[in-house]
């Protein structure tokens, strides 16, 4: 991955922790990684865990940033979520369902980012 | 709306089954799901669906779009539904106003620019619709004329997916659809077939093929290559009777599927098929992988079918034509089910009479063995011959011949053909038989049919002697009744045509 895509993505990932944060869920971890990928942010959600991916585009030239999200990339999230409840038995403790979201983040050359959130994909 | 409803047609055998197709769109990731056993071509409308609406300037890529196509058990093939899976996913993005096409049917193809293109089997699929109770049908502009043919069908031609939208938008908006009246695609004028004046000679060949015609009865020609078997045969469709209209419809129905049609006119004709000999089980009665289609048993219904070099079919290619000699329609079983298709044809079997075909006359030339010669014409034998009346030795033809008159042509064949016809169902009139060769043994030896012990009396004799067997004995009989159809004659068959009946049965050509 280029520097560039690299830096694009950390940017969407601090945005969407923020909108997150400002939505009411508390940050519980970020960019855990394990040998099936990296999950970008958990958090809570009341008495939910949310496992959340985060998709950054800076234009629409080659499809929202949701639709890079398809059945493979959805099955290999599920996986992650629970490879990350198995390794953290004291934090997920507690939480009564389990969530998988997925927050595009359009960020635009001009204007302010484009935030788009699809709650419980994993269904 | 987030929930889209219309009506499309998917094949099952010949019919249609109507099928309600729903389109749900949600948010969540994007997807588009059909559901509702798709073949793999159903399946690809998805892809065709996306960018046909995208080029419209309606995006689905945001959406998650579930299309349900029900009855969900029923499998689904081809692309006929991609028009209504459309049509349904318009009314989801508030394009179309729900109530003008909940019951409306929509058949065709998308291209991915959003045309509308045709595809095979719309006369089943229109005509299932109508007996649905739907009339309202959108069908593919190329395929209208085909489909105006169904009587009670408003068909509504559709060129694009643009110009169908816009259509809807116009009714929503209160103004009437201008919709052109299609007119039902014309009969083409008759091809120039074969004709029986043609023919050099063949006086006794000629007889056999007219009498073939007139009473529906299977056909063996034997003889040596050149004599002019093949050239008889492909003059039978020219003798027979017209289709009548229910008969045409099916058999347009069926030509259609096949995608054989030529300008999606009614098929009027009787269809002509002669397969060549190395023709597979399934070519011949139907079947196929995912997709069952109707074979060439099926493609000569109401026709006529012609085994050239008969003997050279493989054995179980010729079996496999016990079934729809017997019931007039094949039935393809398969793990996903089964399907009937009608095969209601006349056999016409042609034979060279060894391998080499030299074995007429004194076979000077012949270099075939006895056990070969016996061998071939075996191949044959059995349950196959057994449904066929006629057995006719085509001689090659001699200079004499040449200079004898011409002989009827056509026309005033057919013009017997239709007479003798016409006395049948007159006859048979209170039976489920039309024709002689239909009618089952029994029923010709038993009262009010039973000829008089005079009438009967050569055929009493060879079947005392042994010559003849019960079943040669009927085919006989029937023969002889559509001789006596042939003639004009009123009452029942007499000695003389009895008599003539048993020279044209000839003898076992196979040994």
């Amino acid at each position: 991955m280029g520097q560039h895509n690299r830096a694009v993505g950390r940017y969407g990932e601090q945005v969407a922790a923020r909108y997150l944060i400002d939505a009411g869920l508390e940050i519980v971890d970020t960019n855990w990684r394990c040998e099936f990928g990296e999950v970008d942010i958990v958090a809570r959600d009341g008495d939910c865990l949310v496992v959340c991916e985060v998709k950054t585009r800076t234009s629409e030239a080659f499809g929202s940033p949701i639709e890079a999200v398809h059945g493979a990339k959805a099955a290999r999230l599920r996986r992650l979520a629970g490879a990350w409840v198995a390794a953290h038995p004291a934090l997920a403790r507690g939480a009564a369902n389990l969530r998988i979201d997925v927050i595009g983040v359009l960020r635009p050359r001009q204007g302010r980012s484009q935030i788009t959130h699809l709650t419980g994909i994993g269904a | 709306m987030t929930l889209g409803v219309t009506r499309g047609v998917a094949l099952d055998g010949i019919d249609g089954a109507v099928v309600a197709i729903e389109v749900d769109v949600s948010s969540g990731l994007p997807a588009f799901a059909i559901g509702g056993l798709p073949d793999a071509a159903c399946r690809q409308s998805a892809d065709r669906v996306k960018a046909a609406s995208a080029n419209l300037g309606v995006s689905l890529s945001q959406c998650r779009v579930v299309v349900n196509l029900s009855p969900a058990w029923l499998p689904k093939t081809g692309s006929a539904l991609d028009l209504g899976i459309a049509v349904a996913t318009l009314v989801t993005r508030d394009q179309i106003a729900p109530r003008l096409v909940e019951d409306v049917v929509h058949i065709g193809e998308l291209g991915l620019d959003g045309t509308v293109r045709p595809v095979r089997g719309v006369l089943p699929l229109v005509l299932a619709a109508v007996r649905a109770g739907y009339p309202d049908v959108v069908v593919p502009a190329a395929n209208a004329a085909e489909a105006a043919l169904v009587r009670g069908a408003k068909v509504v031609a559709a060129e694009s997916l643009a110009r169908l939208l816009a259509r809807y938008q116009d009714l929503a908006k209160g103004d009437p659809a201008d919709d052109p009246r299609i007119a039902p695609a014309r009969e083409p004028a008759p091809a120039s077939m074969r004709d029986l004046g043609d023919i050099a000679g063949q006086a006794e060949a000629r007889a056999a093929l007219e009498v073939a015609a007139a009473g529906g009865h299977h056909l063996f020609l034997v003889g040596p290559p050149g004599a002019g078997k093949t050239m008889l045969a492909e003059c039978l469709p020219s003798i027979l009777p017209p289709l009548d209209d229910e008969q045409a419809l099916q058999v347009t129905a069926i030509h259609s599927i096949l995608g054989a049609l030529e300008d999606g006119a009614l098929v009027r004709r009787p269809p002509f098929v002669a397969p060549h000999h190395d023709a597979s089980l399934v070519a011949l009665v139907g079947g196929g992988g995912s997709q069952i289609r109707p074979g060439l048993v099926s493609k000569a219904h109401r026709g006529v079918l012609m085994l050239d070099e008969a003997p050279e079919f493989k054995r179980g290619v010729l079996q496999s034509l016990r079934q729809p000699l017997e019931a007039g329609e094949v039935v393809v079983a398969r793990a996903r089910g089964s399907v009937r298709y009608p095969a209601r044809f006349q056999l016409v079997l042609a034979a060279n009479p060894c391998p080499c075909g030299l074995s007429f006359g004194k076979a000077r030339n012949c270099r075939c063995r006895s056990q070969q010669k016996r061998d071939y014409l075996s191949r044959l034998s059995g349950p196959l011959l057994d449904r066929i009346d006629l057995r006719v030795v085509v001689d090659s033809v001699g200079v004499t011949d040449l200079a004898l008159p011409r002989g009827d042509d056509s026309a005033t064949v057919a013009q017997r053909v239709r007479q003798a016809r016409g006395a049948q169902e007159e006859r048979w009139v209170a039976y489920p038989w039309k024709l002689n060769s239909e009618v089952p043994g029994p029923r010709l030896r038993e009262a009010p049919w039973r000829l008089a012990s005079s009438a009967v009396a050569d055929l009493d004799r060879e079947l005392d002697l042994g010559v003849l067997t019960l079943r040669g004995y009927d085919r006989v009989l029937r023969l002889a009744w559509t001789l006596t159809d042939l003639r004009g004659g009123a009452g029942a068959p007499t000695r003389d045509d009895i008599g003539a009946a048993l020279t044209m049965r000839g003898q076992d050509v196979a040994a």
